[in-house]
């Protein structure tokens, strides 16, 4: 049958420019802090970027895009007329891609996330039947939109708290960075390499029980504390940019940190965010190959390299832009502040992946620093801009659903 | 293109707050250079010199409208933003008296007898170093806003405040003692002269004053 050929060949084409998107524009809210601290050049940033995005969309991203794939439309409805579930997978590819078109021609802050899932639970109620829509797990997935800002945020005012008790406000701020910041190093390495271990690898065929996963955590954790220390060891006080706190050297120390936790932010967002473009992409190649969804086929890995890829190229063509123009924007975000909000963020969007959360990976950082500015860290934060982004999901999902049911009968209406 | 995390960052008030005190400073330093020109009756040079003090003048004005222009209230700040604007002001007053008494002596090419112009400069240059010394504390603003506004920081930040206000007792004791000797001259003088004289001691006396201020308004984000 011809027709799945050009079912796979859309699903392939609107996943690839999707995950493009994502690369192009998202990841500089991973790496455009470490860019701006100079913690990391441009290049390296995107040689940073491109490796734990790619690893976190290969080896974390598959939960989130089981979710998307089938978590949110009840396929068992649909026997017998499984290629309504193809159209309306593509219809919500493109009605996310065209709204996120939309909205970043006018500067709105919408989410990936959002989009797509505003256009699942579109095309699934109109075009198939209200009951076809799995309205718990949308539910739990709408608390987690707004559990996931708050987390982060939470735990962003416990990490800067205990960075400004230990560090910041003491006689001897660079001595105490030097002596504590290989310890935030361990914990930013330990809790990202412990979720994706727990939740993230048994897909890729990495199985291990509970005591080794903690132990393989522990030992790649102080293995890059160390290498941390060494670096840290290095820096120099400059004389010349400083007054008696240090405060300049003690950023460049905190700068090799927040390298880590920027790399953590990457395989975060990296493990979220593939399956808002694999994760109806995976959908369709399932009806296509197999005829049905009922089937326990499982995620072809070469869907997620996709996705990661695409990531990757939207990143390397588009991305060093507006990283390099973000990076000039969030000076504020010193690395001291910038670590804290990373690797709050991180660490909630890793749990997010590992259940199977597909969380606005944007949101979850902008909870974060508003933690960071709770505990007085940061000088000035436009509540009126912040107010705006959280309830722009609001906005969104009924915007996704609305072109997605649009193009759903379109795609009807033509494709075979 | 408009990412969102660039966005919810607003313009942070603390390094123009740190320019302004600059030029403020600045400002208020030409004024040695123009008492000097005007006991030497040196009129062309004080002219220039109160140029100079203008043209500061407006540039701190400048920042002070930019300052204001980009701190609306729905910023969040770790300190009140009514404060940070008092600052501001207080800042900015350094820089108005300045361009008072100098405009005061230029305009009526006032000459001070010769026995107290030593006395004078010296009073003048006590005032400058006040307001010296509130240039050296404002710039502890962006260690405090990294420090969060507690702990050693604070303390150093204190220290210098406590410094400023020796400062301007200082110039509280060289401003009656001025004043005494002008007394002791006066009857000599011509009695609008006179007046005037005392005037623009008072004026020069307030340059200080606003350098205090600037340090009591310190205090009050320090406390917060």
């Amino acid at each position: 049958m011809e027709a799945q050929y050009i079912y796979i060949g859309l699903a392939g084409a609107f996943g690839l420019f999707m995950a493009w998107g994502i690369g192009a524009n998202d990841v500089a809210n991973a790496m455009a802090t470490s860019v701006g601290s100079s913690a990391l050049t441009i290049k390296q940033a995107i040689v940073v970027a491109a490796i734990f995005e790619f690893a976190g969309a290969v080896l974390a991203g598959g939960e989130v895009t089981s979710t998307i794939r089938k978590g949110i439309v009840d396929a068992n409805l649909l026997q017998g007329d499984e290629v309504l579930l193809i159209y309306g997978m593509l219809a919500a590819l493109l009605a996310a891609a065209v709204w996120l078109l939309i909205a970043s021609k006018n500067g709105w802050p919408v989410s990936t996330t959002h989009s797509i899932v505003g256009a699942i639970v579109g095309f699934a109620a109109v075009g198939i039947g209200i009951d076809a829509v799995q309205w718990g797990k949308v539910g739990t997935i709408v608390t987690s939109w707004v559990v996931s800002p708050v987390t982060a945020g939470f735990i962003a005012y416990l990490i800067y708290k205990s960075v400004q008790m230990l560090i910041l406000h003491q006689d001897d701020p660079l001595v105490r960075a030097k002596r504590y910041v290989p310890v935030y190093i361990f914990f930013a390495a330990f809790t990202i390499t412990l979720v994706t271990i727990l939740k993230g690898l048994t897909h890729v065929g990495l199985d291990l029980d509970l005591r080794d996963s903690y132990l393989l955590a522990m030992a790649i954790a102080v293995g890059i504390a160390l290498a941390g220390a060494y670096f840290i060891a290095k820096i120099k006080p400059d004389p010349k940019a400083e007054k008696s706190q240090h405060f300049y050297t003690v950023e460049k120390v905190f700068g090799v940190l927040m390298i880590v936790t920027a790399c953590g932010m990457a395989f975060a967002h990296g493990s979220n965010d593939v399956a808002n473009a694999v994760g109806p992409l995976a959908a369709v190649i399932g009806i296509a190959t197999t005829g049905s969804i009922t089937a326990k086929s499982t995620l072809p890995v070469w869907v997620l390299l996709i996705g990661g890829g695409g990531i990757v190229i939207g990143l390397a063509t588009y991305g060093r832009h507006v990283i390099a123009t973000v990076g000039k924007r969030i000076t504020q975000l010193t690395p001291s502040r910038g670590f804290a909000a990373e690797l709050a963020a991180a660490t909630t969007i890793v749990i997010a992946s590992g259940t199977g959360m597909p969380i606005s990976t944007t949101h979850t950082l902008v909870g974060a620093v508003l933690g960071v500015g709770m505990a007085r860290g940061i000088d000035a934060i436009d509540l009126r801009v912040v107010t705006r982004i959280f309830a722009s999901w609001v906005v969104t999902v009924p915007a996704g659903a609305f072109l997605a049911i649009v193009f759903f009968y379109l795609f009807k209406l033509i494709l075979p | 293109m408009a990412n969102v995390l660039a966005n919810i960052f607003g313009k942070s008030p603390v390094q123009p707050l740190e320019k302004h005190i600059d030029i403020a400073y600045r400002c208020a330093k030409q004024l040695n250079a123009f008492f000097t020109a005007a006991f030497a009756n040196d009129w062309v040079t004080a002219a220039s010199v109160r140029d100079e003090i203008e043209s500061l003048e407006h540039r701190a004005d400048d920042i002070k409208k930019k300052i204001r222009l980009h701190l609306p209230k729905s910023l969040f700040m770790p300190v009140p933003r009514e404060d940070l604007l008092e600052l501001l002001l207080v800042q900015d007053k350094i820089a108005n008296r300045t361009k008072d008494v100098s405009g005061l002596v230029l305009g009526r090419k006032m000459q001070f007898p010769k026995e107290i112009a030593e006395q004078f400069l010296e009073f003048v240059d006590r005032n400058i170093d006040a307001a010296k010394q509130a240039r050296k504390s404002v710039r502890e603003l962006d260690e405090l806003f990294t420090a969060g506004f507690r702990g050693a920081e604070v303390t150093l930040v204190a220290g210098l405040i406590e410094e400023l206000d020796r400062i301007e007792t200082d110039t509280d004791d060289k401003q009656a003692a001025l004043r005494a000797s002008l007394f002791r001259l006066e009857k000599t003088l011509d009695p609008i002269d006179a007046v005037f004289m005392y005037k623009v001691i008072e004026l020069t006396g307030e340059i200080a004053d606003m350098a205090e201020r600037v340090g009591r308004r310190l205090e009050l984000l320090l406390s917060h």
